[in-house]
């Protein structure tokens, strides 16, 4: 029997989720902060479990359009991460990443800027990964990043679905970066059933 | 005065003429719009995964193609929609990211589409447009009065069919 059911899960394991949740976004923050190089603030996390219909409206609306990089996870647990972020942030981040001055909220990326941006996930998420992976002392490897600059809720449909081959909620983090402008980012960690069970046994639950 | 009824991710909802019903943002997500021409009656099912008979846990109905389907149909007749006279319109079934994640989820857009396709050729209910597959978003509002089923997709325009 799997220890964690989506639809029902006791506080415990619900808690033990969230610390993880708050320890990945750390690291991240500070991986985005050495990236920056500035000093970057982070909100305490917030993590729910969400309704698949809330999870847009946590968002700012399905039509918000948004940054998502998504990569698959595989080794000990498998599954996926997602990193999102509202595209005005996603401009602020690739204009100081880049140092182009570009942060003109409207617009579309360029190439040069979608790659950065990718980076920009690949070593959020990455970093997400690594303080879970030595938290459990369990292997995870990342694949190569994807992105899509799209609404939010049609980027959300990805893990979503996967969530919805185990039940009828999903994992929400959200963080809240600040350095001189505030930054909302979002991670999905989105592992299949057999890989939350590895994550909490791993931990001595 | 007309309202604009909107449907979730996993949800579906009857809508009669003038209103409107819309969801927003589907993804790898299908939109499933029915109506009777004559009475005006429709509704709109925003599906997430194909099959309910691949899992134990399925009684979210709303949320897969073959369950979702079924009962927007129940609802439309119930409601007094003349199940001979449906007609379908659908949208959705985007491959969002160049790959997917390994259990068995590669190409989730298209194999909604394709199990679509499936329960309204299964039901009888001819689909008269669709507008599927690539690789973006859309958010869709259905008209029952007219059967016209707006798609809006970011950087791209509006388009009816």
């Amino acid at each position: 029997m799997a220890k964690v059911d989506l639809n029902n899960m006791e506080g415990v394991y619900f808690d033990v989720l969230r610390e993880i949740g708050n320890i990945g976004a750390g690291n991240a923050t500070t991986a985005l902060a050495q990236m920056l190089g500035t000093k970057v603030d982070m909100h305490v996390p917030k993590v729910d479990l969400l309704d698949f219909s809330e999870v847009g409206e946590a968002m700012g609306g399905e039509e918000q359009i948004m940054a998502g990089i998504y990569l698959v996870v595989e080794g000990d647990i498998s599954g996926s991460i997602m990193f999102l972020l509202e595209k005005s942030s996603a401009k602020v981040l690739v204009s100081r990443l880049m140092g182009t001055g570009n942060d003109n909220p409207e617009g579309d990326f360029d190439e040069m800027e979608l790659s950065a941006l990718k980076e920009i996930g690949n070593i959020i998420t990455g970093s997400y990964l690594s303080s879970l992976s030595t938290l459990t002392n369990l292997n995870i490897y990342p694949s190569p990043p994807d992105i899509s600059i799209d609404m939010c809720g049609a980027i959300l449909s990805v893990p979503a679905i996967e969530f919805g081959t185990l039940g009828d909620k999903m994992l929400l983090i959200a963080t809240e970066f600040t350095d001189d402008v505030k930054l909302e980012g979002y991670f999905i960690l989105a592992p299949d059933i057999e890989s939350y069970d590895k994550i909490l046994t791993s931990l001595g639950m | 005065m007309s309202n604009m009824i909107k449907v979730g991710m996993a949800d579906l909802k009857l809508c009669k003429a003038p209103d409107a019903i819309t969801t927003l943002g589907l993804g790898s997500c299908v939109g499933i719009a029915i109506r009777d021409p004559v009475t005006k009656i429709g509704g709109l099912a925003h599906i997430m995964l194909p099959d309910s008979t691949q899992f134990a846990n399925n009684t979210n109905i709303p949320k897969f193609a073959d369950s979702g389907a079924q009962e927007l149909v129940r609802i439309i007749v119930a409601a007094g929609g003349n199940r001979t006279r449906l007609v379908a319109k659908i949208a959705g079934g985007a491959q969002m990211f160049a790959f997917s994640s390994k259990n068995d989820l590669t190409g989730v857009g298209q194999r909604n589409v394709d199990a679509v396709k499936k329960v309204l050729a299964e039901l009888k209910i001819p689909i008269l447009a669709s507008d599927t597959g690539l690789n973006f978003g859309r958010t869709v509002e259905f008209y029952p009065e007219t059967g016209d089923y707006i798609i809006k997709a970011v950087g791209k325009g509006v388009k009816t069919i």
